[in-house]
């Protein structure tokens, strides 16, 4: 699937394809074409994706074909052991986690999950965890502080789930608990915002002392289409609340709120899984070389340090 | 000559004095209340309960003992951190008009006082404020008055009055959700009391930080208290919702407040479980 400010790139791979149909086994001269197609499509990829809007790089962020958790549990861990539940109230399928091998490093991993298909999606609703969702992150985390191995996220979520049964259970107070445990954790915590950071969902677990994020994601306080309903009376403003948000991987960088960004594939990640994990793992390790050489106390110092200092104000 | 048209002049002036000047209509159960007894009454409805929102420095005059008001971080204010603007104009521009109006310099004041002679630390938001939300000032002074708590070992109280994260300051505002709530661990890590009152509103991303995980929780008869607006979720889910869903009492029945207060009797109650905590 294309999106449609790839169009010129999306006609060249048709042609590729139709090429491709009409010549199986090409030789000579028609190999020489074949290349020049290749060429001009990565060309062309390059040029689109290295001046996405940010309104644009949301459509890449929500990407169908994005790699979700499972696939960078797969690209990434040589070993997973899902733990499931609360031990409150239930499981939720939209957060998971478990211990988890990256290279020699035994980590608890945890993050949100979208779903692939239709069935998936409903049963994970959409990326959009329940309180027990965030209690069992809550859970795990504790865990990991208890067996001296780190913590790693994966951020990529609308935002927590708004419904009845979610409020009822305290909704609020399960994120709100998260962000006050989380940045006493005694165990280094790496973020990685790998798809969509929605607002509080996203912060939920998202107390990190290196927060990383994937160069095509978003991060925002409030998605732009909410944003626009309400500042602009009109959803369809979608386009320039996000240029105002501020919620591309550069700005946030900029803005200090992220400490790296793992570039993605020409194209996005969704064009290039292996390209991705590659690189994502490559930058998760060498922060996790980095951080297990730090004392527990010396960790929560600077964490507290980290995000006492977010935030720009006046004195006057 | 003049005498004339002094006359009338005086003669026009003892016009009956207007009817808003002497009632009020309660904006729940439109009864119709004398201003004076409203007043008196703390803004409160003795027909139907209703609270009215208050300004910061009405909460403190209700709560501290006179005289102890001693404002901590008056200089902070607000920012323009992305240099935000949208279809009504500049951020910069909508926050300089409200400070103008309200005299305040960010969503929240803090300050150290008294309640019965025990001293306190104190976050005091208020709606006046581009509707109480928490941007970078207002969570700076949230978590230096929780500083100020841990290092003078005083229990700290927050009154949040609040519709959320403010959208102007992005990602920034969501920021001072892991900011304040890692003051609050500080505070809990020295083992000081944190007493946190939801007043009408308290929901979004003020729910879902510092609100939420005070050793107690007390809310203010009706107060709406939350963490997703009520038509988001009647869209999400498509039903509707309760009457009564996301009110203090719902939340009590729920199990995420302790306590519903009337105003009037808010500073005793304060007071009683300051003293359980061993403070004095």
């Amino acid at each position: 699937m294309s999106l449609d400010f790839e169009k010129e790139a999306a006609d060249i791979e048709t042609k590729i394809g139709e090429f491709r149909a009409k010549n199986p086994e090409p030789t000579g001269a028609l190999v020489k074409e074949l290349n020049r197609l290749e060429l001009e499509r990565a060309e062309k990829l390059k040029a689109i994706y290295s001046n996405l809007t940010p309104w644009q790089t949301v459509q890449v962020a929500r990407h169908p074909e994005r790699p979700l958790i499972r696939d960078f549990i797969k690209g990434i861990c040589s070993e997973f052991i899902e733990l499931h539940g609360d031990r409150l109230y239930g499981d939720d399928h939209g957060m998971i986690g478990g211990f988890a091998m990256i290279d020699d490093h035994r980590v608890m991993l945890i993050g949100q999950q979208k779903g692939k298909d239709l069935d998936e999606k409903i049963k994970c609703n959409f990326g959009q965890a329940c309180p027990e969702g965030y209690r069992k992150a809550l859970r795990l985390m504790k865990l990991a502080e208890k067996f001296h191995i780190p913590v790693v996220t994966f951020i990529d979520t609308p935002g927590a789930f708004p419904g009845r049964d979610a409020e009822e259970r305290g909704q609020a107070e399960a994120i709100a608990r998260n962000l006050l445990e989380m940045s006493a954790l005694k165990t280094p915590v790496v973020v990685v915002i790998t798809g969509e950071g929605g607002s509080g969902g996203a912060i939920g677990i998202g107390v990190g002392d290196i927060v990383l994020m994937l160069s095509n994601a978003v991060y925002s306080v409030i998605s732009p289409e909410g944003c626009a309903s309400i500042l602009w009376r009109d959803g369809t403003k979608a386009s320039e609340a996000a240029n105002a948000l501020k919620i591309t991987s550069k700005s946030l960088l900029q803005l200090k709120i992220i400490d790296e960004i793992i570039p993605e594939p020409v194209g996005g990640a969704h064009r290039d899984y292996a390209g991705t994990m590659k690189t994502t793992k490559k930058t998760i390790l060498k922060h996790l070389h980095g951080l297990e050489k730090i004392s527990a106390k010396k960790l929560t110092a600077r964490r507290f340090e980290k995000f006492a200092a977010m935030g720009r104000f006046k004195q006057v | 000559m003049g005498w004339f048209t002094k006359t009338k002049e005086t003669a026009a002036k003892p016009e009956s004095p207007k009817k808003e000047d002497i009632w009020i209509q309660c904006p729940s159960c439109k009864a119709h209340i004398y201003k004076e007894e409203w007043e008196k009454n703390l803004k409160v409805c003795d027909r139907c309960n209703f609270h009215e929102r208050l300004t910061w420095k009405e909460r403190v005059d209700i709560l501290l003992d006179p005289g102890s008001f001693v404002e901590l971080n008056p200089k902070v204010s607000w920012n323009d951190p992305l240099t935000f603007s949208d279809a009504k104009g500049p951020y910069a521009a909508k926050a300089a008009e409200t400070c103008e109006k309200t005299g305040m310099k960010e969503s929240v004041v803090t300050c150290a006082g008294k309640i019965k002679g025990i001293k306190i630390s104190m976050a005091v938001m208020d709606f006046r404020f581009l509707g109480g939300s928490l941007a970078s000032g207002t969570g700076e002074k949230i978590l230096q008055a929780a500083m100020y708590a841990v290092k003078h070992k005083l229990p700290y109280i927050i009154i949040s009055a609040s519709g959320g994260a403010r959208m102007h300051e992005g990602i920034v505002s969501l920021m001072q959700m892991p900011k304040t709530c890692a003051a609050l661990a500080q505070l809990r890590d020295a083992n000081l009391p944190y007493i946190s009152i939801m007043t009408d509103p308290t929901t979004g991303g003020v729910s879902a930080s510092f609100a939420m995980v005070g050793d107690i929780h007390i809310a203010e008869p009706r107060s709406l208290i939350g963490f997703a607006g009520r038509r988001v979720i009647e869209e999400t889910i498509k039903q509707k919702l309760p009457d009564d869903f996301q009110t203090a009492e719902y939340l009590v029945d729920h199990g995420f407040v302790d306590l519903i207060i009337h105003r009037k009797d808010m500073k005793d109650m304060l007071f009683k479980i300051l003293k359980y905590a061993g403070c004095r």
